[in-house]
């Protein structure tokens, strides 16, 4: 029990940081920014991995690999169409 | 004891610190990426505690599971999504941004009901304690959302579906209706986990509800709204993987995760508040249905005075100081480049040009500045609400260029109006306001815009692009 305390401590600071963080963002980077935290929600992508690697059963796998597919893209897209946003304003 | 072993013998803790680091990583990235200056490299900085976040998971589940993980799904699954993701985001165009940012959210609340539902399924006899089934019912539910809100998102701004707000009748009444049985069947599988095949069917009907919910809840929505519905379901994808996080016991996924959630949703306010309305008034409003099957006759309006590119070019040859006000009628004609020739000709003449953005101007905050960024606009010629508003008195001219509900003076003038109270773009104050538009339609809000009726207004009905093609040649000539 005393685990899920800690976990609930680190969701619950977490979301302060997360919300004091973001104050004042100039309207240019709303989207880059939207863009690049959705890449960060791609963490999953950890999970997913976990996923294929507990349990050796065939829909256990698939359903590990879709996961992964699905994170993957998240992670990968979300990262390198942000920076070909930002990329522009650097001109 | 070789290096290796004791790394493997630690693994433990090593994983850890490369989380901890990781979370830091995040947080600064972040952090850099609210900053012009600093945008480019906190992206990376984020892609970076990314990377390493991975490789280290992938090194602890080998030292963990040696005879049980699945290398070659793993290594098959980040092929194909890597080919997939990089494809996607090279290869669009920069105006389809929005629906792709939302493509990808859908895909991260995707993933997050798939890692769920594995872990349930394959766990093995051992019950899950209470509060971790409740967060198996919250990935799947949040996530499941995420994903077919986002997919609906997707195909509104792609045009798949119509962008306006689809309601029907008792539509609110069967939302609720769905949100109580997703509830009560997340109840029956947290208290009936010990039959382990009905815990799966509530499971997997509660996902199956959730999905139909996700749809409803974004279908109502307008178009015009997409921006704030995409960054609320940023903010639950983030949701969705830390609860994932608490079913897997997996720090970095929640910190990671409700990073993402709370800046999310704080985005989400910006952005209403940039349009003066509550969160529950876009969600729930179905803004713009009803005012617009009305007003679409173009016979209220009156003392309307059209005008030509020739015409333009000679008000503009004398002009000092141009404003150009960009909106979503630029990104549909593509006409960012065309836009950038004349305010180059302008330049050279001698005049002052610069663009007002309004926060909500186009389908995403920032979408137009995207897209001047893109055909080489200088950053420090974008302004925004704020710091150019004043300036409109001292304007000799302003372009607007698709843009309508943001420079429209009712949500000033007209209290019944309802857009009044939305900060708009004060252009009618300029001495000479020239309206680019293809029709005297409505924009999203779907209501009449005195503007185009005032008497230092003309209109120039085109298409965005060859508009300001037409107006570059005339003013070349002259």
């Amino acid at each position: 029990m005393i685990e899920i305390l800690y976990l609930v401590t680190a969701f619950v600071l977490a979301c302060f940081v997360g919300y004091e963080m973001i104050t004042k963002v100039p309207p240019t980077l709303h989207t880059p920014l939207m863009s690049g935290t959705n890449a960060i929600s791609g963490i999953i992508i950890i999970g997913a991995l976990a996923a294929l690697a507990y349990v050796k059963n065939p829909l256990a796998n698939i359903i590990g690999l879709v996961a992964l597919i699905m994170a993957t893209i998240n992670v990968v897209g979300g990262f390198m169409v942000t920076n070909r946003m930002l990329r522009m304003f650097k001109k | 004891m070789s290096f290796t072993e004791v790394f493997a013998q630690n693994i433990e803790l090593m994983a850890g610190i490369v989380y901890l680091v990781a979370a830091i990583l995040f947080i600064i990235g972040i952090k850099q990426l609210s900053k012009i200056k600093t945008a480019a490299n906190g992206n990376i900085i984020s892609a970076i505690a990314m990377l390493i976040a991975i490789i280290i998971t992938a090194i602890k589940l080998n030292i963990d599971n040696p005879a049980v993980i699945q290398w070659p799904f793993i290594i098959a699954g980040i092929i194909i999504g890597t080919i997939i993701g990089y494809f996607l985001a090279v290869k669009i165009k920069m105006t389809a941004m929005p629906q792709l940012v939302a493509i990808f959210n859908g895909f991260g609340g995707g993933a997050s009901v798939f890692v769920a539902l594995a872990y349930f399924l394959f766990k093995g006899d051992a019950l899950l304690s209470n509060v971790d089934m409740i967060t198996v019912v919250l990935s799947c539910l949040i996530g499941i959302i995420t994903f077919s809100g986002s997919m609906v998102a997707f195909a509104k701004l792609q045009g798949l579906i119509d962008g306006q707000p689809i309601m029907f009748p008792g539509s609110h009444i069967l939302n609720l209706m769905l949100a109580i049985g997703t509830i009560a069947l997340g109840y029956l599988a947290v208290v009936q986990q010990a039959t382990f095949s009905n815990a799966v069917l509530f499971l997997l009907l509660l996902t199956g509800i959730a999905f139909v919910l996700g749809i409803l809840l974004v279908t109502p929505i307008g178009g015009a709204d997409m921006p704030v519905v995409i960054a609320l379901l940023n903010a639950y994808s983030g949701i969705a993987a830390a609860m994932t996080g608490f079913v897997l016991g997996n720090i970095l996924l929640i910190i990671a995760g409700s990073l993402v959630g709370a800046s999310g949703i704080i985005l989400t306010r910006i952005m209403c508040k940039a349009m003066n309305r509550s969160l529950a008034n876009v969600l729930f409003g179905g803004f713009g249905q009803h005012e617009s099957n009305v007003s679409k006759d173009k016979s209220e309006y009156q003392n309307i005075k059209s005008t030509s590119p020739e015409e333009v070019a000679a008000i503009l040859d004398a002009a000092q100081n141009v404003i150009i006000v960009p909106g979503y009628g630029m990104a549909v004609s593509q006409a960012q480049n065309a836009v950038r020739d004349v305010f180059h000709t302008l330049e050279k003449k001698g005049a002052n040009v610069e663009f007002a953005i309004h926060p909500v101007a186009g389908r995403m905050p920032g979408h137009m500045n995207v897209l001047l960024a893109e055909a080489d606009i200088p950053y420090d010629k974008m302004k925004d609400l704020d710091s150019i508003n004043d300036s409109f008195k001292q304007t000799d001219v302003v372009i607007i260029l698709g843009a309508n509900d943001v420079v429209n003076p009712s949500a000033t003038e007209d209290k019944s109006s309802p857009i009044y109270g939305m900060p708009i773009l004060n252009v009618h104050e300029a001495k000479t306001v020239i309206v680019v538009k293809r029709s005297l339609s409505p924009g999203f809000a779907g209501i009449k815009n005195p503007l185009f009726e005032k008497e230092n207004t003309l209109m120039m009905f085109a298409d965005a692009k060859e508009a300001m093609a037409k107006l570059n040649t005339e003013l070349k000539e002259l």
